[in-house]
């Protein structure tokens, strides 16, 4: 069990800039993201495009943002749990429990939800029968590229997971990319080397095809594609891997006893409080009257979060409104030195 | 201004007067109209605001930017008259245009 005073859910720019907010006032946090990598939206959507709405800085990546948040919480040595997703909360006494998918146990007097739209999943194929082979046979991401060896892979997606699978895959399976259009958007020496693999009779390439329908009692045996003009094909198959993207879910946050109002989650705006008491939530996932999806929305809503958290951690001080240009102790928990 | 129609996968119907200069997604979000998401708000970054529009439509509308073909491969059950609803801005051109939305937006 980590005891903390704060969970921080979520390690987008305002997850990160609330951890900054957290430091400055003296309240240790803990941080969990359903990522591998620290910066929620701005790395995973939109690493290389720029921003041009972050007070004083005229032009940024989304990954420059994320670096320079990192390197500001530098000083409070906070601990990042990635690849892993908070499933469960229940209140005992004054303190919120929170358990882990992988089984992490924290106790902390408050909850920071700064989770964007909920946590990143992996896009499925739409067809119904698709579900009993998931985790299977129907795969939306490669763990152990073994089992392919000497199969035929069937790979869904025109991006660059799906052609650098399929130039892997081709050394040791039968592969077969099937994509819903001609032009493929992944980078053009990856294309190039996958037209290459199709002349030397490697891999195929199907295009305007989408699934259509999947057939097999216990394991895939044939699969139907669909041409853009109607036409069914019907193809044997071992392995069906899909690469569409990742979708953003709201996920076990559902089941949290929280107000949700579509998938947001309501707020007051003195302290962005939900109706849960110790669970603040900030950023693209509350909603209050007037809110606006802006990055910047989000470091003020963090700002005010942190010190409504701070009555829950310390209930026998009073938080004293300090500048960082002149507070003593704000400098000492930064490190900065004379 | 212009009556923009979103027909359900269900089929029920909603006629919304927009206004020029908002978004197709945004007249949807703005009225409640099911079916819309729009994750990421208008970033063309999430694939959630998928419209099929109707033909006779599909071929008014301003071409596509690469970018959103691109988000489209994601969108759930694309087909030729797909478009992302955050990218289609409403002018008076549009008065009475229909769109169908899908089954669900992911």
């Amino acid at each position: 069990m980590i005891d903390t005073d704060v969970l921080v859910v979520g390690a987008g720019p305002v997850g990160l800039f609330c951890v900054h907010q957290l430091g400055i006032i003296g309240l240790k946090c803990e941080v969990v993201d359903n990522l591998d990598k620290i910066g929620g939206q701005c790395i995973e959507l939109y690493p290389d495009k720029p921003i041009y709405d972050i007070p004083a800085i005229p032009v940024c990546t989304g990954e420059e943002l994320t670096n320079n948040l990192v390197e500001q919480i530098k000083p409070f040595k906070t601990n990042f749990h990635l690849n892993d997703r908070v499933e469960e909360i229940s209140k005992k006494n004054k303190n919120w429990l929170i358990k882990t998918i992988k089984g992490k146990e924290f106790k902390a007097s408050s909850i920071i939800i700064a989770g964007g739209v909920g946590s990143f999943e992996p896009r499925k194929f739409s067809v119904k029968e698709c579900e009993k082979f998931e985790g299977k046979e129907i795969l939306y991401s490669v763990k152990d590229k073994t089992i392919f060896k000497d199969k035929t892979v069937s790979i869904f997606g025109g991006g660059d997971s799906a052609l650098d699978w399929a130039i892997e895959l081709s050394k040791d399976s039968k592969v077969k990319l099937i994509h819903r259009r001609d032009e493929f958007r992944g980078a053009e020496s990856s294309v190039n080397k996958v037209k290459q693999l199709e002349k030397e009779g490697k891999v195929q390439i199907l295009t305007q095809y989408q699934l259509s329908s999947v057939e097999g009692k216990n394991k895939i045996e044939n699969i139907s594609i669909k041409h853009e003009d109607g036409k069914i094909k019907k193809i044997k198959t071992n392995y069906i891997l899909g690469f569409f993207g990742l979708i953003m879910q709201l996920g076990p946050i559902n089941n949290w006893g929280l107000n949700l109002d579509k998938k947001h989650i309501p707020v007051n705006t003195e302290n962005f409080e939900t109706n849960q008491k110790g669970i603040f939530a900030i950023g693209d996932i509350c909603a209050y009257p007037g809110k606006v999806k802006l990055i910047l929305s989000g470091f003020h809503e963090g700002a005010l979060a942190a010190r409504g958290c701070f009555k829950y951690a310390k209930p026998d001080e009073k938080l004293r409104f300090q500048f960082s240009t002149t507070s003593k102790s704000i400098h000492e928990r930064l490190g900065v030195k004379k | 201004m212009a009556k923009i129609t979103y027909i359900e996968h269900s089929g029920k119907s909603h006629t919304i007067e927009v206004q020029n200069g908002l978004t197709v997604m945004e007249g949807a979000i703005q009225n409640n109209v099911p079916g819309i998401d729009a994750d990421c708000g208008g970033s063309m970054a999430c694939a959630t605001c998928h419209v099929y529009v109707k033909e006779e439509w599909f071929n008014k509308l301003p071409k596509k930017e690469d970018g959103e073909e691109d988000m489209l491969d994601m969108a759930y059950e694309p087909n030729k008259f797909s478009r992302l609803s955050c990218q289609l801005t409403v002018s008076d051109n549009l008065e009475g245009m229909i769109v169908n939305l899908p089954e669900k937006q992911a």
